[in-house]
């Protein structure tokens, strides 16, 4: 199944507080241990509900939907 | 994914991040905190307002919760320790078209400006106040607060806190507030729904936004992030809900939502230049 949405982590603004990954329903994000960011592990898996974003309190998880990521990437 | 996207495509997308000083960034609060949300709730609702940059001001005084400024781009006043509200009282008489903003904490607002508040609530004038409630002083390193829970564990009360708590929506609706409501950092949508309606009433409006202090708080108490968090989900109830529910089933449940609603006060800073004008003769 094709992902609903694209999740993108501002990885420089990060600070592993791994509440995104725990409100995820679907698993898609993991906390790098070792690095103290947040990695996007199963991005197939987005159902683009935007939880990780509302509650991400550092401003650094933006979630699109396929048609805003591809005018983003594109230009 | 891996290829970083340019701030200016993020912002193109993302509007609220028009009130962001994106060279600030990342902010200086430990992971996890929760004034984040309640700092991206209140740009989500000026964003929604349609309340430009140069029509809002924020005013805090010292703590944690007050480092926000820092953060907004617009007229921002970081003033003395608890005295954000009186600060913030003389900005909006005045300059009474501007949105002004409040964002201060429990320690600032209800231990050192515990006077202040209870008189700005008095007067009823037009502000909106985030209050960010984590029931500690945690910029200074985990001090017992008048929010504090009884029975929780700070660096001044290490065999548990024997006082009891403030209830600061109570404290807010007795002193003459207009507009009190009670948010947590986990309901993020709903506490911009509450900071919007808090901007759009005129009078005093105290948005209370219950936050996880993850690192002291959280520390001392033994809870982790994740735990702080879900414990804002499990403990907390809508308002409506909260009514309905039976006497014995309330303790240890908070509710959330709008709590108290009056628009029939007049508000101070339409009472004060209305005097000016009838004392000057009508000019």
């Amino acid at each position: 199944m094709a992902a609903k949405g694209i999740v993108v982590v501002k990885e420089e603004w990060c600070k592993g507080c791994n509440i995104c990954a725990a409100v995820c329903p679907t698993q898609v994000l993991k906390l790098d241990k070792v690095r103290a960011v947040m990695t996007v592990a199963h991005p197939e898996k987005c159902i683009g509900c935007k939880q990780c974003e509302m509650i991400c309190p550092d401003f650094c998880i933006y979630v699109f939907t396929p048609e805003e990521y591809e005018e983003i990437a594109s230009a | 994914m891996g290829t970083p996207i340019p701030m200016e495509k993020i912002i193109e997308k993302k509007p609220y991040f028009k009130y962001l000083r994106l060279d600030k960034m990342p902010t200086i609060w430990c992971p996890g905190c929760g004034i984040g949300q309640a700092f991206r709730a209140a740009c989500m609702a000026l964003d929604e307002l349609g309340i430009s940059n140069d029509q809002v001001a924020m005013v805090s005084g010292i703590g944690c919760s007050s480092r926000t400024p820092g953060y907004f781009d617009g007229f921002t006043l970081h003033t003395t320790h608890g005295r954000a509200l009186t600060f913030a009282t003389g900005l909006k008489l005045s300059k009474p078209e501007l949105t002004t903003l409040v964002f201060t904490g429990d320690g600032d607002a209800l231990a050192i400006g515990g006077n202040h508040f209870i008189h700005a609530a008095r007067r009823n004038i037009d502000l909106t106040v985030v209050l960010i409630n984590n029931w500690i002083y945690g910029m200074t390193g985990g001090q017992v607060s008048p929010t504090t829970p009884e029975g929780a564990y700070a660096t001044t009360t290490p065999y548990g806190n024997y006082e009891p708590q403030f209830d600061i929506a109570r404290v807010a609706i007795a002193a003459g507030a207009t507009y009190v409501a009670r948010g947590t950092a986990y309901h993020a949508m709903e506490l911009k729904k509450l900071i919007m309606d808090g901007i759009k009433h005129k009078g005093f409006a105290l948005i209370e936004v219950l936050s996880p202090c993850t690192i002291v708080y959280g520390r001392k108490n033994r809870m982790s992030i994740e735990e702080m968090y879900f414990w804002f989900k499990e403990n907390t109830i809508p308002v409506k809900a909260w009514e309905k529910l039976p006497e014995e089933k309330r303790a240890g449940k908070i509710p959330r939502g709008v709590l108290y609603h009056d628009d029939s006060r007049p508000e101070y800073c339409e009472v004060y230049w209305n005097k000016v004008k009838q004392l000057s003769g009508g000019e």
